[in-house]
């Protein structure tokens, strides 16, 4: 953006630092339907091979003894299963298929994002818009249809003094209907700030003399990003796995 | 903020960036390929969802389970043996005692066998040694006896000799009877 108008007036130096992120049809044309194949379609079909490849293929072995590969499925499979049982409790545990697929996609989609060339469809709010939202709604109905109307206790603070608890309800109510927004772009943001600023420090490479500290920056990055795409997929897990307790036990 | 830049980078660069124009500044927020986005991206994660539903979520649970099982039995095995080596170890344990009392009760039996025998060796000792004394004591008693006669007739004779010898006449029966007198005291 800024970056772009900075590279023109430097003339030597071209910033496309967005394009990256561009959704294009991958067999040619111009116009995207909805069922157009593009890039992000190979992308997401690479991100459903890589799921399959670490919790299928690497345990067609089914040892008792685990290697390599099964030992890293079972460790994801351990690592979202404790979460889930800690913090949703014994009810949540129907939940764990959908919040596995939730954090495998994620995972997946983050780190065959971090390949040079790559496209990361979990840099596009419209992907984490649509995951965070299916959250946001499953947390809402399921709520409702688990507790009734005792569901709306989850705004109103009952530990609180009686004068406050009004305000308190309203705060609440907002932060609510934010979670889906924060959800989002908490995932599509980091990632795509990440991915951004390496193709800005990669653009500096053209400079003679500039380009071994853009190679180190970007080398910094990189480690950065690998831990962020982790770690945003952690957060996200951990987010869909509380609000899935707040429809379990409304209560504060 | 996205569309502002789009436009000073047309300003600036029209040739350069006509094709990254035809994308607004941020292709997140191209609302044309949204349609496309969600679709494809609804059909990953059900193709997700069935994958690990279907297959790799229960195959993971089995094979945790199957090795939580084996670990338990071989812990259970385990408590087994040692509950065994313990016993085996109280009935050496067990043996041990019963050998050593049988032994102190052959030992006590053997002492009081010995004992008998050598109570019995030693009365019958005792009754010959009893024997043997009485035997020497009467024997004993006959020298003295024959002892003191052979005094009675030695002094006797002698006195008789005596009294001869310084003149006198030798009264047999006063010798005697004087000898007799004395050796009474």
């Amino acid at each position: 953006m800024a970056s772009d108008a900075h590279g023109a007036d430097e003339g030597g130096l071209v910033f496309h630092p967005m394009d990256q992120f561009i959704v294009k049809p991958l067999f040619g044309g111009d116009t995207v339907a909805w069922y157009t194949p593009t890039n992000m379609t190979l992308w997401l079909g690479f991100a459903i091979l890589a799921v399959i490849a670490i919790l299928v293929l690497s345990t067609s072995k089914r040892a008792i003894v685990p290697g390599r590969g099964q030992s890293i499925a079972e460790l994801a499979y351990g690592f979202i299963y404790k979460m889930v049982e800690d913090i949703c409790g014994k009810e949540g545990v129907k939940f764990f298929p959908y919040i596995m697929t939730l954090f495998m996609f994620i995972v997946c989609a983050n780190f065959l994002g971090m390949i040079p060339t790559a496209f990361t469809p979990t840099s596009h709010f419209a992907v984490t818009a649509v995951l965070a939202l299916m959250v946001f709604i499953t947390v809402t109905v399921l709520g409702f249809v688990k507790n009734g109307t005792a569901f709306l206790g989850l705004f109103w603070v009952s530990s609180a003094p009686l004068a406050l608890r009004p305000v308190l309800a309203i705060i609440e109510l907002i932060s609510y209907f934010v979670r889906p927004v924060s959800h989002s772009i908490r995932l599509a943001g980091n990632v795509m700030a990440g991915h951004a600023v390496i193709k800005v420090f990669a653009g500096f490479a053209a400079i003679a003399v500039i380009s071994p500290v853009s190679v180190l920056a970007i080398t910094a990055m990189y480690g950065l990003e690998v831990l962020v795409s982790f770690i945003q997929a952690y957060v996200f897990t951990i987010l869909t796995c509380v609000y899935l307790k707040d429809a379990l036990h409304p209560s504060h | 903020m996205a569309t502002q830049t789009q436009d000073a980078s047309h300003g600036a660069a029209d040739a350069a960036h006509a094709a990254a124009d035809s994308a607004p500044g941020m292709p997140q927020l191209a609302f044309e390929t949204f349609p496309n986005q969600i679709f494809w991206l609804l059909v990953t994660l059900v193709v997700i969802y069935l994958v690990l539903s279907r297959v790799a979520l229960p195959r993971i649970g089995a094979i945790l389970a199957e090795r939580q099982g084996t670990i338990t039995n071989d812990l259970a095995a385990a408590e087994d043996l040692k509950a065994k080596a313990v016993e085996a170890e109280e009935a050496y344990n067990k043996a041990l005692a019963d050998a050593r009392a049988e032994a102190q009760r052959i030992a006590a039996e053997t002492r009081a066998e010995i004992q008998v025998g050598l109570d019995e060796a030693i009365a019958k000792a005792d009754a010959e040694i009893a024997a043997k004394a009485a035997e020497s004591e009467k024997a004993i008693a006959e020298i003295r006896a024959g002892a003191l006669e052979s005094i009675q007739a030695v002094a006797t004779d002698t006195a008789g000799e005596l009294v001869t010898a310084l003149g006198g006449k030798a009264d047999a029966k006063a010798v005697a009877g004087a000898v007799q007198t004395r050796m009474k005291g």
